[in-house]
């Protein structure tokens, strides 16, 4: 389970979360939706601890962030970044065996290399693809190599910061589609960061919408067009009139 | 009143400078501090490390060559017009030497690695900032400065002063080539003359400022690209900023170095 408690963060004058409360559920797919630069991507790293929060406490199935061992903490955790952050100078295999190949536990190369192929085909990808460079690939593959990047080492909690942006439609069906079978199929704890509503339904078992740094709404998915909450209802439904002002 | 606003803005400005300095050599001494300690503190990563010994080390090779022997030869051709000024051309191998060995071996192969390898660091690193490659690694149980940055400073630490090594070796015979063929040296004098008046002080002095400037190539180029700004611009800047901070560096470095060897 995840919970933030009264989160805050400002860069300079710029108060990004001014408070965020917000419970994820072991096994529950939580969607953070919001405009750009409401702090979704804040609010996320700051849970991973890549930000740090100015004030409030973040507990991680009960233990607080900032206390204990980190490579532990971080142990649990596997991560789908926005444009892939796959290295460059790895092959596909090697960043997805990264963390296998490293550490507590560390495999064979061999070993390694045999769960990183088994985990491109769990998304989709031949065992061609794992010699290749990350340069060499589309994005959508890039995305695909991603997460299996983000699951080889089958984390308990699975981060998504926007999983379909720069990708056609119909890409964004797959990922969307292999993100929740994944999720279901690990029983994993996730947390997705998108303003791409197709992504919401397909993969959000509860929604909360970030606006100027709180939780403006959450609920379950299924609650999200009946919610009545003016904010959420312009923002599901992409209305350029309503209560959120748009830079025009 | 106004030379009075004039004034105050104009002392403002050279204040918040000023400050501005302290603070840049505030992170970067705390930068060197941290990457020093978790050189110390495993894990290591022996596999980076040898991949940045063979980037700074090999690959910097045909530069610093080449610049060490059109040096040595240029040399050799200064010293004998200036020498023949008092009758003095006999210095030429002995003054090659020495200026080869103390000064420009170490000082021109440390500009030359912090053209090539501080901004090739800085671009590197600082486009893996831009692209959350950083981050990726930190969410993968994985310290960046230990991973990214300790293999990088000691690589060029080490590989430096071999560097510069090779590059006397090739500046001396840059002079003894200029020397021998144009200058009508013989050979076997020129030789003579250079081992005689070379001291293991001169050698050694001239490797250890060497460590120093590849610590600071490898320091600056990390540095900046670490901190990057976003966007192309940012990476642009990290990289211009890494070679100059490694240049003015290196030639205040050297300064120092020369202070502490050749005047106790």
């Amino acid at each position: 389970m995840i919970q933030l408690i009264n989160v805050k963060k400002s860069f300079g004058n710029n108060h990004v979360l001014r408070g965020v409360n917000l419970t994820i559920e072991q096994g529950e797919s939580m969607v953070i939706i919001g405009g750009s630069g409401t702090g979704k991507s804040v609010a996320l790293k700051s849970v991973l601890g890549l930000v740090q929060p100015d004030s409030g406490q973040i507990l991680v199935n009960g233990a607080d962030t900032t206390e204990g061992d980190r490579d532990a903490f971080l142990a649990q955790f596997g991560m789908l970044f926005q444009g892939g952050a796959l290295f460059d100078s790895l092959s596909v295999w090697q960043n997805v065996a990264f963390r296998l190949l490293r550490g507590k536990g560390k495999l064979s190369k061999s070993d390694a290399r045999d769960v990183a192929i088994e985990k491109l085909r769990r998304v989709g990808l031949k065992p061609e693809v794992a010699d290749q460079f990350p340069a060499e690939l589309s994005g959508g593959m890039q995305k695909r190599v991603g997460l299996a990047r983000a699951i080889a080492a089958e984390p308990d909690i699975i981060f998504f910061d926007e999983p379909t942006t720069g990708l056609d439609p119909i890409m964004s069906g797959v990922i969307n589609e292999l993100i929740r079978e994944i999720v279901v199929e690990m029983g994993a704890t996730a947390m997705t960061i998108t303003h791409d509503m197709s992504s919401v339904r397909a993969i959000a078992d509860k929604v909360a919408m970030l606006h100027e740094g709180v939780v403006q709404w959450t609920g379950p998915v299924s609650e999200m067009d009946s919610s009545g909450d003016p904010y959420l209802d312009q923002f599901i439904n992409a209305r350029a009139e309503g209560p959120i002002e748009a830079v025009r | 009143m106004q030379a009075l606003t004039f004034l105050d803005a104009f002392l403002g400005s050279i204040g918040r400078s000023v400050l501005g300095l302290c603070a840049a050599i505030g992170r970067i001494a705390i930068f060197a501090v941290l990457t020093i300690s978790h050189l110390l503190r495993p894990p290591f990563y022996l596999a980076e490390f040898g991949r940045q010994l063979l980037h700074i080390g090999y690959f910097s090779l045909p530069v610093v060559g080449l610049t060490a022997l059109f040096t040595g030869g240029a040399l050799a051709l200064q010293i004998y017009s200036g020498g023949a000024r008092f009758s003095a051309e006999a210095v030429v191998p002995s003054v090659v030497a020495i200026a080869m060995v103390r000064e420009l071996g170490p000082v021109l192969s440390g500009l030359m690695v912090a053209g090539r390898v501080s901004s090739s660091i800085a671009a590197e690193l600082g486009t893996m900032r831009v692209t959350e490659q950083i981050d990726a690694l930190t969410t993968l149980s994985t310290n960046p400065m230990k991973y990214l940055v300790v293999p990088r400073v000691l690589a060029a630490t080490i590989a430096m002063p071999i560097l510069a090594f090779i590059g006397d070796v090739i500046g001396i015979m840059g002079g003894f080539l200029v020397g021998t063929q144009r200058l009508g040296f013989n050979a076997a004098t020129y030789i003579n003359n250079t081992w005689s008046f070379l001291e293991f002080e001169d050698v050694f002095s001239g490797l250890v400022k060497a460590a120093a400037f590849g610590f600071i190539v490898a320091l600056m180029g990390c540095y900046h690209g670490y901190n990057s700004g976003r966007g192309a611009q940012g990476v642009g800047r990290a990289t211009t900023n890494a070679v100059v901070s490694a240049s003015v560096l290196i030639l205040a470095a050297n300064y120092l170095l020369t202070e502490i060897f050749f005047t106790s």
